[in-house]
């Protein structure tokens, strides 16, 4: 049984200029102990839809599933107070901006503490023990003196580390990790992927880890699902995706990195991601894709068999490889 | 081989800042002395860190900010604040952010022109329209954008904006200041086929800032690697990324992440963090992080040797000429 399972979500925002649509039915697992990448590019609805699943949409938000259930729990159909008990516990989520999910004002010692009454009702010495167990866990030197520290006064790696703590220190079952190392420089992210990384092998939890780097994916994840606006048009393990892409978009995205240039050309995707206004009738990809005909541009094309990587595409890509593996 | 177009010698830039407690202002060496040739036709890259000096940089090689000490030169004529206002529409930039760089209450067609108008008081409007518009479908946008407004326009189209508005006085030297840093893979490749295409039509110098080893991999001519404001280390394209020999190139080249599941590779764990530059160390400002340091790397500065490729490294890797110290 999957850790987190998600049918046919769907986010819609009232906007000024009417309703968007965010999240396009997305179905999801997470196993237990898995690493899961959601790649796509920005607005591609990686975040809203995780969010949907914690509830920390804000109220401009429609959510509509078949169903989110989380360890074998409708999260649907639990009310809110039962939800917040869940999450911070069971389901933790880490962000770009370590600095905005801390609060300025008090020490992050303070925050870890508090994080830690609240979820597990310890004692004022068994926190601070905790805390500094946490503290070394995630690689800060120096963890008392660094429990004493404003996040202002920390580099964004450190506060990355301090809300890593924050997140794993009531053993999450599932951590969901929103671009975690997108504001850090190469050096600190490696640091980050392998701490995350360690942190899963050690305690079993589940790793959803949302970013736009291909690199990241290819490095870090076992299972990718990619996302386009506001549909996963793709999932494959982490090799197959990228020896063998099934869905034309997945292809181009892979053709555009310049490491897998051939010539000092490179290959590009005409036009833009469709935005409130202009999503196409049929295949969302259509106005894009070069293998676009006049089926795609009319009908919807559902998903395909995990042998395809659910692709949703009437015309999938490296089918041959069905027969070869 | 050709003359440079622009040639800095060891460029620094020094900022005083209020510090702490008592505020007494201390000296942050942002730019600690850096050498570097731009030629025509070629493209010079610079990789580091955030905060390694590499925006400073470009804003001396602009003309924005006067460096502390060392000199700028132009086609081998000295350039001094004095020149500034003639010698800059020769060098032009262009900045990662395609949103804030752009005035929201100008039509494009304005925002092309402005440059014409300051510098160019030779040409009649028309002619500077013209030329506006010539520039707008060189840079791959078309007729009818003229007329719009910034806002009108998605992330990779307003840095095509920004691309033409940096060439409309035909510069010699474009600096691109993370250009494709904030644009998603799909338009980033456009921008990037762009600006090669550019540089082949004007023969254009590039100083290509970027953090992304694997851009810089595919655009760069020559590459220098920044630390903590200083060049450690110089080379070709090919010899840098195959055989780095500073330490510190090596394990940015090993964290920067592979598209490629099958490549895994042994990163190499850093300790540490980049230190304050307000606080560089004396000797070599990597040894506090750097797995191969020895006493003499604390006592001594390496000094990056003169040679086509080279690092400033006492026991630098893959058979690199150690470093001199500096006197
Ligand atoms: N609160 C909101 N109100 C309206 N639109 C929103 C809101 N939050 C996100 N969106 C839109 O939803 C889409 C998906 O956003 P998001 O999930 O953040 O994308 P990403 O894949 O970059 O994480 C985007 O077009 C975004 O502008
Ligand atoms: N105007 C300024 N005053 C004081 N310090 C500055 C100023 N501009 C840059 N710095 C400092 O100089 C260093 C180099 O900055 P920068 O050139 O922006 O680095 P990069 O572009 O490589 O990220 C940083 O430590 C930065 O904080
Ligand atoms: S359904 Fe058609 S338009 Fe859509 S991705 Fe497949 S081939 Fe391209
Ligand atoms: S000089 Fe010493 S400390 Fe500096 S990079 Fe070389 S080996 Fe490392
Ligand atoms: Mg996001
Ligand atoms: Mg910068």
């Amino acid at each position: 049984m999957s850790l987190l399972r998600i049918r046919n979500l769907s986010v819609e925002f009232a906007t000024a200029s009417g309703r968007f649509r965010a999240v396009d039915g997305v179905d999801q697992d997470v196993d237990e102990g898995e690493i899961l990448a959601i790649v796509g590019e920005s607005g591609s609805g990686k975040s809203v839809s995780m969010l949907a699943v914690m509830g920390l949409l804000p109220w401009t938000a429609t959510v509509t599933a078949d169903e989110v259930s989380f360890d074998g729990q409708d999260l649907l159909a639990m009310d809110a107070a039962a939800r917040r008990k869940m999450i911070g516990k069971d389901l933790a989520m880490i962000f770009q901006e370590p600095m905005s999910s801390l609060n300025p004002c008090f020490t992050v010692g303070w925050q870890i503490r508090e994080a830690l009454r609240i979820h597990l009702g310890m004692g004022r010495r068994e926190r601070q023990a905790r805390a500094i167990e946490l503290f070394e866990q995630v690689g800060i030197p120096d963890p008392e003196k660094r429990l004493g520290a404003f996040p202002h006064q920390l580099s964004g790696g450190m506060n990355q580390r301090v809300m890593i703590a924050m997140a794993i220190a009531c053993k999450p079952k599932l951590l969901i990790a929103d671009e975690p190392t997108t504001a850090l420089d190469v050096t600190i992210q490696a640091q980050i992927l392998d701490l995350l990384t360690a942190l899963r092998d050690e305690t079993g939890m589940g790793l959803v880890l949302i970013t736009h780097d291909m690199g990241v994916v290819a490095e870090t994840a076992e299972r990718v699902s990619v996302q386009y606006a506001g549909q996963k048009i793709e999932e494959q393990r982490v090799g197959p995706l990228f020896r063998t892409p099934h869905h034309p978009y997945t292809a181009a995205l892979l053709d555009a990195l310049p490491e897998r240039a051939t010539e000092k050309h490179l290959p590009t995707i005409p036009g833009v991601v469709p935005g409130q206004f202009d999503r196409p009738e049929g295949c969302l990809f259509s106005p894009r894709c070069k293998f676009a005909d006049a089926k795609c541009k009319a009908q919807v094309p559902p998903a395909l068999g995990p042998d395809l990587g659910r692709a949703r595409c009437f015309y999938p890509l490296n089918t041959d490889e069905r027969v070869a593996s | 081989m050709t003359n440079p177009v622009m040639q800095a010698t060891a460029l620094q830039r020094h900022y005083q800042v209020s510090g702490g407690l008592f505020g007494k202002t201390r000296t942050l060496k942002a730019v600690g002395g850096v050498d570097f040739a731009l030629y025509p036709g070629k493209t010079l890259a610079v990789v580091g860190e955030s905060g390694c000096g590499k925006s400073t940089l470009a804003r001396m090689v602009t003309m924005i900010e006067e460096p502390t000490s060392g000199t700028l030169t132009l086609d081998g004529k000295p350039i001094r604040p004095s020149d500034w206002a003639s010698l800059r529409k020769s060098v032009q930039i262009v900045f990662q952010d395609p949103y804030g760089s752009l005035n929201p209450r100008h039509r494009i067609g304005a925002i092309l022109e402005e440059p014409l108008k300051i510098n160019r008081p030779d040409l009649s409007s028309a002619e500077r329209t013209a030329k506006a518009r010539e520039m707008l479908g060189l840079v791959g946008l078309r007729p009818e954008h003229f007329d719009r407004y910034p806002h009108m326009f998605s992330g990779g189209q307003r840095q095509r904006i920004a691309i033409a508005r940096a060439l409309m006085l035909d510069p010699k030297v474009l600096v691109l200041d993370e250009p494709v840093s904030a644009l998603d893979l799909s338009i980033q490749s456009s921008i990037l086929n762009l600006l090669v295409d550019l540089q082949e039509r004007m023969q254009l110098a590039y100083l290509f800032i970027s953090h992304d080893l694997s851009v810089v991999r595919h655009v760069a001519d020559e590459v220098i690697v920044m630390y903590l404001g200083r060049a450690v280390e110089k080379g070709s394209r090919d010899a840098v990324f195959s055989a780095p020999f500073h330490p510190y190139a090596k394990a940015l080249l090993s964290a920067t992440p592979q598209a490629d599941p099958d490549a895994r590779k042994e990163r190499i764990q850093l300790k540490g963090e980049l230190p304050s530059p307000l606080a560089i160390p004396d000797g070599c400002p990597f040894a506090p992080r750097c797995w191969k340091v020895q006493d003499r790397c604390r006592a001594e500065r390496p000094v990056l040797p003169d040679e086509d490729h080279s690092a400033a490294c006492f026991f630098p890797e893959n058979g690199g000429t150690p470093a001199g110290a500096s006197g």
